[in-house]
């Protein structure tokens, strides 16, 4: 595999993860923008405007662009986070060019008025779908209170009052500051003609926007603290927590994940053999979520209600043995496996390599082959561990939990 | 790329299935117990799934907490699943640990300890998922679907009942493991890259004296129509809808796959564009054929905000009806271009691959090749779609709302039954 990478002057930055053994090519534009992008009365629109992405361009109708989608036999889609926008497909070789035809065409949406009413509706009905989810809001209530008033505390989607109230014009200028060559990078693995993907991306971005408007980085001021949210309809016990984390360029990143695997993996770690094998809880984990200045633990606790203050005892307990004690060479050790073969049997597919790549582009303009990724993990100790435990959990969380009216 | 399917069937019954991926650095392999929900006797409902929970708290010379590091060692993502016929034990690893894996796996299916005072951690475990399943209302209505649209034993579900659960003691859990854990009736298929000689001398040692009856005879499925309505405090409504189609080992499923194809495969598909893309009355639609004893289903979930429920039932039915005025050409070239590049992508997964030539043998007694599967979709023709769909009207529906108000099915459509 060998990694290509192309920046004109005058066009975004391409990047592809060749294999010429591959079966398939993934592509993918990694925008650099997302809900802490956006202005408070606007809250949602990065993710309304991935819906919008699909609804036309000057060359192309929605249903064309449904229809060429599929007929490209396309494994497409899209999402939206906190700091990104990606929309992708998994494609056959031979289909590589109408595949980057379609798919960068479509970063230059219409964004025409009477798309925009009907797929507002269909946004409502997501965010009514979330609403109903277990845990009913409970992470993003804890990023509003750990975030408090940086960027990073807006909801993916925003509410249905700012997704309501939202306009096409508020939209089309959010698209013209962020849907930026410098800001944009087209990234593909599997087999690729990177020639062929040079001159058509070149070519039909040729009059994009060329500077995005700056991110507002504002340092990340944590808080802790705590909320409850009350559901009528409700049969579990949910629990978020939020704990300080890193930046996902910190060098420490990985003793990070190493900790969060001994602790709270779903098999075989320090909460799964208290809680889960136990059958106290049906989900006990903790996860790192990395941003580009910052980051945070996120915790979650799903169990029987009248177990709940239990459970979180044992939990306050598992941390707290773990912050005075140390974690093992074995635990290590098992968690070094356990990671390093999830990420040689991901890295099997192109499609996840596009992620990988794309995600490290956007965070680092540098991608590490898995080789050296694996090294990084083998190269942690258990003295690197408890010093992202101490930095972290050892700190005051954000308590944020669900219970039922009648409790 | 050639293509071969490894086949041997052991005096036992077991069957022992095998594709090579040379070009993969992994192997997997899944493992169908014929333990599934069908086999719980009456009154005990999650029997399969506490016994599947049961069987990886130790095995052989290792306790349950030697078991799973010893999977972690050798890096292998497992998981387990059940469903009406099948109590499954699914395994991706690189491929130098295959070996020890299936070794493993062999002690687990034969030699559990089963240890009694670990049942009421995993009647905990059991009753978690049951309680997670009340509180999931999309996931509910395909629950509730399948208890009304199929009578016992198909229709239970694999999270059990609260009063089944609390029913299971050690001697029954044993004697459903004693029962159903057998090679009779097993598929065990494995692909990537591995030895299939080396396989075949594993299983032989480790699994060829395993002794055991077939699964026992079922009942016929004889299926419920009409509508059912769960009340539920949410946002949004939840619809699953069914009926009736031609099951996975007719000689016309591909036609009943590809009309199912025009409904919901892709962003271009006619359920996606009528209800979602012109109307936007739903986040989240589509449809997908179920086969289930003999008999297959269509099944359909639409999510939508109350005061757009019946409008949204109204434009799902319509749409399904409008298969009758003809298919386009251009859906049909979507379609087969869809379906046969999906074959491709299934060739850089040896977990997906595993699990669909299992399914395969399950279903058909065989594994077509991609060959035969492009050729059966090669041979799908505009008009050739619409007579079956004209011949095989959508009849026998079943409905399950979830919410806070109930839908019925509109009469002509509730009537319509055999």
């Amino acid at each position: 595999m060998e990694l290509l990478t192309h920046k004109s002057e005058s066009g975004p930055e391409i990047v592809v993860l060749q294999d010429p053994t591959a079966f398939t090519t993934s592509l993918g534009w990694f925008v650099d923008t997302g809900a802490r992008d956006e202005q408070p009365g606007v809250a949602g629109v990065s993710h309304f405007l991935e819906h919008m992405v699909f609804k036309g361009t000057e060359r192309r109708t929605a249903a064309e662009v449904n229809r060429e989608l599929d007929h490209l036999g396309a494994h497409s889609n899209a999402y939206t986070s906190e700091d990104s926008t990606v929309f992708y497909a998994s494609v056959l070789p031979e289909c590589q060019a109408h595949a980057v035809d379609l798919l960068t065409d479509i970063m230059q949406p219409l964004l025409r008025e009477e798309d925009f009413e009907t797929e507002r509706q269909v946004v409502l009905e997501e965010i009514a779908m979330y609403d109903d989810q277990p845990p009913y809001g409970a992470f993003e209530k804890a990023s509003e209170l750990f975030f408090g008033e940086h960027p990073l505390a807006t909801r993916v989607l925003g509410s249905s009052e700012t997704v309501a109230d939202m306009t096409v014009s508020q939209m089309h200028e959010y698209h013209r500051g962020r849907y930026t060559k410098d800001n944009m990078f087209l990234i593909a693995s599997g087999k690729v003609d990177m020639s062929q993907l040079i001159e058509h991306v070149s070519k039909v971005s040729e009059n994009w926007p060329a500077e995005s408007q700056p991110r507002v980085n504002l340092p990340a001021n944590y808080h802790s603290g705590s909320a409850v949210i009350e559901r009528e309809s409700r049969h579990q016990h949910y629990e978020v927590q939020m704990w300080p984390g890193l930046s996902r360029n910190d060098p420490r990143r990985y003793a990070l994940r190493m900790l969060c695997t001994i602790l709270a993996d779903d098999t075989g770690s320090r909460l799964f053999w208290e809680l889960i094998d136990t059958g106290r809880a049906e989900t006990a984990a903790i996860w790192p979520q990395f941003f580009g200045d910052c980051g945070c633990l996120a915790g979650y606790l799903c169990c029987a209600p009248e177990d709940a203050t239990e459970n979180s005892k044992i939990i306050q307990r598992v941390l707290a043995e773990t912050l005075r004690n140390g974690v093992t060479e074995k635990e290590l050790g098992l968690a070094r496996n356990k990671v390093s073969s999830s990420l040689i049997l991901s890295d099997e597919k192109p499609s996840n390599r596009l992620f990988a790549v794309g995600q490290a582009w956007l965070n680092r303009r540098s991608y590490e082959p898995l080789d050296v990724v694996l090294a990084r993990y083998a190269a942690v100790t258990p003295e690197d561990v408890m010093q992202v435990a101490a930095e972290t959990l050892g700190r005051e969380p954000v308590v944020v939990q669900v219970v039922g009216t009648q409790d | 790329m050639n293509q071969e399917l490894l086949y041997r069937k052991f005096d036992n019954g077991l069957v022992l299935l095998g594709e090579h991926m040379p070009w993969l650095r992994s192997a997997a392999f899944s493992l169908h117990l014929p333990a599934g929900t069908c086999y719980e006797p009456n009154g005990l409902d999650g029997l399969s799934g506490m016994t599947n929970e049961m069987v990886q708290r130790g095995c052989g010379e290792l306790d349950s907490r030697q078991f799973l590091e010893r999977l972690d060692e050798l890096g292998v993502e497992r998981g387990s699943s059940i469903t009406t016929n099948h109590s499954s034990f699914s395994c991706a690893m690189p491929r130098e640990v295959l070996p020890e894996t299936l070794g493993l796996y062999s002690d687990l299916v034969r030699t559990p300890h089963l240890p009694a005072d670990q049942l009421d951690d995993a009647r905990q475990l059991s009753l978690q998922d049951l309680r997670a399943l009340d509180d999931e209302a999309s996931h509910r209505c395909f629950s509730e679907l399948k208890r009304f649209r199929y009578p016992l034993p198909f229709g239970r579900i694999s999270q059990g009942t609260r009063e089944g659960l609390a029913a299971i003691d050690h001697q029954k859990m044993h004697h459903f493991f004693q029962d159903t854990y057998k090679p009779a009736g097993s598929i065990l298929a494995v692909a990537g890259n591995f030895d299939w000689t080396q396989v075949c001398d594993l299983v032989e040692a480790r699994l060829g004296d395993w002794t055991g009856a077939p699964p026992r005879e079922l009942p016929e499925l004889k299926p419920n129509y009409g509508s059912r309505h769960v009340d539920h405090s949410t946002n949004q409504i939840h619809l699953a809808l069914a009926y009736e189609c031609e099951p996975y080992e007719s000689p016309e499923y591909y036609e009943s796959r590809a009309l199912v194809g025009v409904l919901s495969d892709g962003m271009s598909s006619r359920l996606f564009t009528e209800v979602r893309e012109k109307r936007g009355l739903v986040y989240s639609v589509f449809a997908t054929c179920f086969s289930l004893a003999g008999l297959g289903s269509v099944l359909c979930y639409a999510g939508t905000t109350t005061n757009r429920a019946e409008e949204t039932l109204q434009v799902l039915l319509e749409t399904i009806f409008s298969l009758r005025d003809g298919i386009t050409v251009d859906e049909l070239e979507r379609l087969k271009y869809r379906i046969k590049s999906s074959l491709v992508f299934e060739q850089e997964s040896s977990a997906a691959r595993s699990s669909q030539i299992a399914s395969d043998w399950f279903y058909l007694g065989r594994v077509p090749t991609r060959e035969e599967v492009c050729a059966r979709v090669d041979a799908l023709t505009c008009e050739g779609l619409q007579q079956h769909f004209c011949e095989h009207l959508p009849k026998n529906f079943s409905l399950v709302t979830v919410g806070s108000q109930a839908l019925e099915l509109p009469d002509g459509i509730a009537n319509a039954q055999v």
